[in-house]
């Protein structure tokens, strides 16, 4: 243990982590730049680093990326990732009423937290968790993503049938481009660019960024536009605390939840924080408030999201199977280190995986300090005023969507979706539940045809496996309980007008 | 014969130019004087991007001019190669082509061909394998094959998209030892991570990912090697039959990494970067970064990669056909 302690206390791997999280803080923090992004840009200079340090480097800049995407969205109602998208109406809304940098503070300590608790199930029952993925077939994998679904519809603010409208127009974008079990492209029209259809990334810009800046320039006397007021720094960390403290059994069950779901295969992260934010909504004592500024979604959502970053390494560490695409380039990284991830890495490289363990822990902790100084620095932006602040971020938003294709197609998509999004505020339908249809979407269809294909055409097949029956029954029961609820609503709308 | 092939055609695209720059003047002594971009058709973290990454840098140390790594991902690799061969030949664009530029065309997701590109240097050679699970009722490739013929459709197998590389693999195999191609069913999959996941959770029978991709469940016991599609054991598991021994047929399948430019770049560009690249391979750094991957260090000329590149377009052209998936 002390070897391990004193491996990860080297001036090395603390400067590597710290710098690693700042940095992973200002990509974040950029509307429209990626985890996954930075890690990439990152590759390079892992090559010049020890093992330990190629991969800590890698951990402190996914976890602080991953908490920085709230900045924005709360913010500038842009979210980072779309896990944040699950609770950014109500981040948004409180950073609005003139608590910005408490819910940033609270975004922040509950990241740290739910990322330290990711990592005590990782140290601690890896293997067993590794068990429970190897279950995980296309038919679990389906059904998962088929709850996520569902969450995006009773959890909003809207009336069902407008959720469901917005998961819809998600899941109509999300077809466009090679369909996956045959290979046909689809909705394309002969452009190359099209083929592996409309990232989340130039969608979340267009959707969330976009709209959000013809709305203000629809807004005739721009310069009364209303300023945010930032609450001094001190004041807010104590009321997020308070905050936190009060919710520290939410903060538990949503760390665990977020940590067993990230370990299985598919879309971990983003499914992780709309299933706790569901079940927050569902266990709270004001639901109504959930969409409107309700401080327990941002808590759990936000738990949840960094405790699936950490689950993810599962896969990875125990079969050499990438969990995302994180996982996928620090896989290639140790590779490129001659260690191979699997099984034996536990046995053969005990030391560098329980130090992997620890440098997670550290980066979980200094990313409270480098998460500071980015709301610090972010609020302070907000100084600007919001004519001059928006253009800005656009062309920002912009440079970020351009850089994850290389190619002009990313700004056409952000600008048509800019649009789109913009009639869909008007009619008053949701945006979160698009972004959640177009991520799921392609994973519930390829794992809908590859199921499809394996069963050659039976149904029965998807309840076969054990796993399988317990997550499609649950599917079903939630369904059949919305139709009702649907139902219910619908008649008693109706009965007052009857009288 | 491909030879003069390729040089009618370089002529054919270079003529005007031809005066000015006479093939056979080449001096060999190209340097780009500004960055270059080196685009990677697939996503970081894989085995086209660690190669292609590697070598990018040594190119840089070489040269003294960055070499900018770019992954332009997506459409099955269509993206990112159409980036390549659509560029100025100017020696500023290079990329990664690889085996896919022999199966895109024949199934008709693009016009590009091999002839759209000007082949450097060959980089990795990754022959299949054919793995099952642990607890598999299959201990070798014949069995396997026996009960296949008996029982069409009623196994599958995963590994890539549907025509991808690695189901070609499987439904050649079949084809060329006289079997349905499609007596083992092929279940598309994002990729070969997704497959060996599908694999040791009992959603396939068999994956025929790259022998390497399968390395460290292999040699955990989780999954089981029946065959390697090459003729040469791999040193890091030098006990996996090989298929060109084991099968009547002599089947092998590789996939292929190569250093190419858009078609028409002229010889002394081409030869500047054949020269700088052959360099890189013989350092023992390359050697080091090979080992550490279980992959040997390959090496070909110019004149035999775009000759290996169009008899691989033939045999796959053929597979395609077969297989049913030809366009």
């Amino acid at each position: 243990m002390e070897g391990v302690i004193g491996a990860i206390l080297t001036p090395e791997i603390l400067l590597v982590v710290f710098l690693c999280t700042l940095y992973g803080a200002f990509v974040g923090a950029m509307p429209g730049l990626t985890a996954t992004m930075a890690v990439a840009l990152l590759v390079p200079f892992t090559y010049f680093m020890e093992p330990l340090a190629a991969v800590s480097a890698i951990v402190a800049t996914t976890t602080t990326a991953i908490f920085a995407g709230d900045i924005s969205g709360a913010l500038l109602k842009i979210p980072g990732t779309p896990a944040s998208a699950a609770y950014v109406d109500d981040s948004h809304s409180l950073a609005r009423a003139g608590r910005p940098r408490t819910v940033l503070f609270v975004s922040l300590i509950t990241a740290s937290l739910g990322g330290l608790i990711g990592v005590a199930l990782l140290a601690t029952a890896a293997p067993e968790l590794a068990r429970l993925s190897a279950r995980f077939s296309s038919y679990e994998s389906f059904w998962l993503a088929c709850l996520g679904l569902t969450c995006a519809v009773f959890v909003g603010g809207a009336s069902v049938s407008r959720n469901f409208a917005s998961l819809f127009i998600g899941l109509l974008i999300a077809s466009v481009g090679i369909d996956v079990a045959v290979g046909h492209p689809r909705l394309t029209f002969g452009q190359v660019e099209l083929l592996d259809g409309i990232s989340f990334i130039p969608a979340m810009i267009g959707m969330f960024a976009m709209s959000e800046l013809l709305r203000n320039a629809a807004d005739p006397f721009p310069s009364r536009m209303p300023k945010f007021t930032v609450e001094p720094a001190g004041a807010a960390v104590a009321a997020a605390w308070r905050e936190v403290r009060g919710r520290w059994a939410r903060v538990l069950r949503s760390g665990g939840l977020g940590t067993v779901i990230g370990a299985l295969p598919g879309a971990g992260a983003d499914i992780a924080a709309w299933i706790a934010y569901a079940i927050s909504r569902k266990t709270a004592r004001n639901p109504e408030d959930y969409g409107r500024g309700a401080m327990g979604g941002v808590v759990e959502g936000g738990a949840a999201n960094n405790a699936a970053v950490a689950g993810a390494w599962t896969p990875a560490l125990v079969f050499g199977i990438p969990g995302d695409s994180v996982t996928a380039i620090a896989i290639g990284v140790l590779l490129l280190k001659g260690l191979t991830p699997g099984p034996q890495i536990f046995t053969t490289d005990a030391d560098l995986v329980h130090a992997l363990f620890a440098s997670f822990a550290l980066a979980n902790v200094l990313m409270l300090v480098s998460g500071t100084l980015a709301i610090l620095a972010a609020t302070w932006l907000l100084r600007a005023p919001r004519p001059v602040l928006m253009p800005v971020v656009l062309m920002l938003s912009l440079v970020g969507g351009y850089a994850i294709t290389n190619s002009t197609t990313a700004l056409w998509i952000i600008l048509a979706l800019g649009a789109l999004g913009f009639a869909m505020e008007r009619a008053r339908i949701p945006i979160a539940p698009a972004i959640l249809g177009l991520v799921l979407g392609r994973v519930v269809e390829d794992n809908f045809m590859v199921s499809m294909l394996k069963a050659r055409g039976d149904f029965a097949d998807f309840f076969e496996r054990t796993p399988s029956l317990i997550l499609g029954a649950a599917t079903l029961a939630l369904w059949a309980f919305l139709l009702l609820r649907a139902g219910r609503e619908t008649l008693a709308r109706r009965r007052p007008s009857r009288g | 014969m491909t030879r003069t092939t390729r040089l009618s055609l370089l002529a054919a695209v270079a003529a005007p130019a031809l005066f000015a720059a006479p093939l056979a003047m080449a001096a060999c002594d190209w340097k780009p004087e500004r960055a270059v971009t080196y685009v990677v058709p697939w996503g970081a973290g894989g085995g086209t991007d660690a190669n292609s990454r590697m070598l990018a840098s040594m190119l840089e140390q070489a040269w003294g001019v960055p070499f900018n790594v770019v992954n332009r991902t997506g459409g099955n690799g269509v993206t990112g190669h159409s980036a390549i061969a659509n560029a100025e030949p100017d020696g500023y664009t290079i990329g990664a082509v690889t085996v896919e530029i022999n199966t895109m065309h024949h199934v008709g997701l693009t016009d590009m061909t091999f002839e759209s590109v000007t082949p450097l240097a060959l980089v990795d050679i990754v022959p299949s394998s054919v793995l099952v699970k642990k607890d598999s009722r299959f201990e070798s490739l014949d069995a396997l094959l026996a009960f296949a013929k008996a029982n069409p459709g009623e196994l599958t197998a995963s590994g890539t998209s549907q025509g991808g590389i690695w189901h070609l693999a499987l439904a050649g195999m079949l084809n060329a030892e006289g079997l349905a191609p499609d007596a083992i069913r092929w279940i598309p999959s994002q990729g070969a991570a997704p497959a060996m996941q599908e694999l040791i959770a009992g959603g396939v029978d068999i994956a025929t990912p790259a022998l390497s991709e399968g390395k460290a469940m292999i040699e955990s016991g989780e999954l089981r090697a029946l065959a390697y599609m090459h003729d040469q054991p791999m040193a890091a598991l030098p006990d996996v039959p090989l298929t060109a021994k084991a099968l009547p047929s002599g089947w092998t399948l590789a996939a292929y990494i190569t250093a190419s430019g858009p078609a028409g770049m002229s010889d002394e560009i081409a030869c500047s970067y054949e020269a700088a690249i052959a360099d890189i391979v013989a350092t023992p750094e390359w050697a080091a970064f090979k080992a550490s991957r279980g992959s040997e260090v390959v090496s070909m000329s110019r004149a035999d990669l775009a000759a290996y590149m169009a008899r691989s377009d033939e045999a796959l052209g053929k597979v395609i056909e077969a297989v049913g998936l030809a366009k």
